[in-house]
């Protein structure tokens, strides 16, 4: 191909890399630039008087009590920075625990069970649902969602952590259902065929060996899915409540850390001390995902070998 | 081969494409008042003033051909800021500006923020149509904010945990019910703080123990209480009249902010709004002229 192409090809080449280079810069730069601005959080003394690293962390006492507040706007600023990540973890853990099992059980039944003309009837109907605004999913859960998850729980706060992550759910069960189908039919035909000629049943060969064979791809589509649905900011936004509590209780409202980006951004003057702290929030949150990302990587590539050395 | 090569050739012309966009995007005029005679114009700022200031666009718009009046929301904080930041002409402000952001707008636009009152808004609190509760008085709804009373019973209503709605901090409405209610002192942790006044609406015409506060022009399928000064005054409902003659405890202007005298569009447009037209569009939106003299 190389020899045959000349001119041409060599131009089209270079323009792929370019292009491909670029898309990493532009990363690249957003980093840079995230953490130019968060920087004066750690070193400017201007920025000190207001908030300082170990202010965001430590409680407040007051009255014998130890406070984690976050009232950035108030005459003496506090930004502990505790009852954000709770939120944050709250809502993503809902939304985990409601979307993994649905979308992975959803996987099996399209690449195990379904017969073809339901295959493509049901797959792409899925991954249609990925294209439903987030703001949509967020109003659908403010407005009704909420209604509905009040009266059946009887929660404390009308718009909670449970109702968030419910929406939350709803958003990332596409990217999870598609990574997790993939990875099933992923599995070569030849170890069904194996399972279902020593006698299995279809039960037994999809729980036994199709299913611990994709397991490297499923972790993958997990992983993909907490990182969506931790930077997810709209449907958080609008049903969560955003009020700061450090608690665990999922029926009341919480506020993670995105939406205190989105609320506030706007408002803060740039440069501010509120400025640098929220693009601190946001340097956060990058290396969390990038963490749990690499580590998920990690995790799936040990997963991928031992099974490889297994077969 | 030759697909890719295409393929290339077509992002490269959609790239180009995306960048004509954003040049022919308009930039507001980065000097102090703006140029003088741009027939373009940009207000940002309050949430509560976001419709009256469309409205007072519209119809400016409609009786001036050639002036295009652009109107955003955002919060008077978010205003504020683009003041300073230069990305706005004129800021619309539901609170004064504080002492620390005239400072802001002098050092970075290098001239003194105008203030301009251009209309009058009664704060409403808001509960639930189907709470008993009638009136309030302003020492009793500091309580419930401050987290310090935590049933309605204590003031009065059902015996029923008491959900508190409120806004977020880059809100006019929030500072000033902050410094005028709350007396500066901080919020409940519990406070939900939602985008915008009518989401304050939706969720307390959604929760038959919710309160919540905001601009007289979004009552709709809630109500709002009679309010008093100390338990000792009267309970006043709001309204045009209790608003302009003071009565109401917390009725508060509405401002338009400009780096420096407005010039050119801009003078003309907020002369416009102080004028009979101008003031006659407020009532139609929900809230009330400056009073007269």
């Amino acid at each position: 191909m190389r020899r045959r192409g000349g001119l041409g090809e060599r131009a089209v080449e270079i323009a792929i890399q370019v292009v491909a280079l670029l898309s990493i810069a532009a990363i690249l730069l957003i980093l840079i630039f995230v953490g130019k601005e968060a920087l004066p959080v750690l070193t400017s003394p201007e920025v000190h008087k207001d908030v300082t690293p170990f202010g965001m962390l430590a409680p407040i006492h007051r009255s014998g009590e130890a406070l984690y507040m976050w009232q950035p706007v108030s005459d003496v600023p506090k930004y502990n920075i505790f009852p954000l990540v709770v939120g944050s973890i709250k809502v993503t853990i809902v939304a985990l625990i409601f979307a993994v099992p649905l979308s992975v059980a959803a996987a099996i039944f399209v690449a195990e069970y379904a017969r073809e003309g339901t295959r493509e009837i049901v797959k792409p109907a899925i991954e249609l649902l990925a294209g439903v605004p987030s703001v949509v999913v967020g109003f659908f859960a403010l407005v009704t969602l909420a209604s509905w998850v009040q009266a059946v729980f009887g929660t404390e706060h009308r718009l909670n952590a449970l109702v968030a992550g419910l929406g939350l759910a709803f958003a990332i069960c596409p990217i999870v259902f598609s990574v997790a189908e993939d990875a099933l039919r992923a599995v070569p035909r030849s170890y069904r065929e194996a399972a279902l000629a020593m006698g299995s049943t279809r039960a037994q060969t999809v729980l036994r060996v199709v299913l611990p064979a994709a397991a490297p791809g499923i972790a993958a589509a997990v992983v993909l899915g907490f990182g969506r649905a931790i930077g997810e900011t709209m449907i958080v936004v609008m049903a969560s409540g955003n009020a700061a509590l450090l608690d665990a209780n999922l029926g009341r409202s919480a506020r993670t850390i995105t939406a205190t980006i989105a609320q506030e951004l706007g408002e803060v003057v740039v440069g501010s001390a509120h400025y640098d702290v929220l693009f601190a929030l946001g340097a956060m949150l990058f290396t969390a995902t990038f963490v749990v990302n690499f580590f998920g990587e990690r995790v799936v590539d040990g997963m991928r070998r031992r099974l490889g050395a297994g077969s | 081969m030759r697909f890719v090569f295409r393929l290339a050739l077509v992002s490269l012309f959609a790239a180009l494409g995306l960048a004509g966009c954003a040049r022919t995007e308009h930039a507001p005029a980065g000097d102090a008042g703006g140029a003088p005679e741009s027939s373009m114009l940009t207000l940002k700022g309050s949430d509560t003033m976001v419709i009256l200031g469309q409205r007072w666009a519209e119809a400016y718009m409609k009786a001036n051909a050639g002036a295009t009046i652009q109107v955003t929301g955002g919060g008077s904080g978010t205003g504020i800021a683009a003041l300073i930041n230069g990305t706005t002409d004129i800021c619309e402000s539901s609170r004064p500006m504080k002492d620390k952001e005239r400072d802001d707008v002098q050092a970075k636009r290098g001239a003194p923020a105008v203030e301009t009152k251009v209309a009058l808004d009664a704060l409403a609190v808001y509960v639930n149509a189907s709470n008993p509760l009638t009136e309030i008085a302003i020492p009793a709804l500091r309580g419930v904010y401050l987290g310090d009373t935590k049933s309605w019973k204590a003031v009065g209503g059902p015996d029923h945990a008491i959900v508190l709605y409120g806004r977020e901090n880059n809100s006019g409405t929030y500072g000033y019910f902050k410094e005028h209610v709350l007396e500066n002192k901080d919020f409940a942790a519990a406070v939900q703080t939602l985008a915008g006044t009518s989401a304050v609406v939706s969720a307390v015409k959604g929760d038959p123990f919710g309160i919540g506060y905001g601009g007289i022009a979004y009552l709709e399928g809630i109500r709002a209480l009679k309010v008093k000064k100390d338990d000792a005054s009267p309970a006043v409902t709001p309204s045009l009249q209790t608003a302009q003659d003071g009565s109401y405890p917390i009725a508060r202007f509405l401002y338009f902010y400009t780096a420096g005298e407005p010039t050119g569009l801009g003078k003309r447009f907020i002369e416009w709004v102080k004028s009979a037209p101008g003031q006659g569009v407020i009532e139609q939106v929900g809230y009330y002229p400056l009073p007269k003299g």
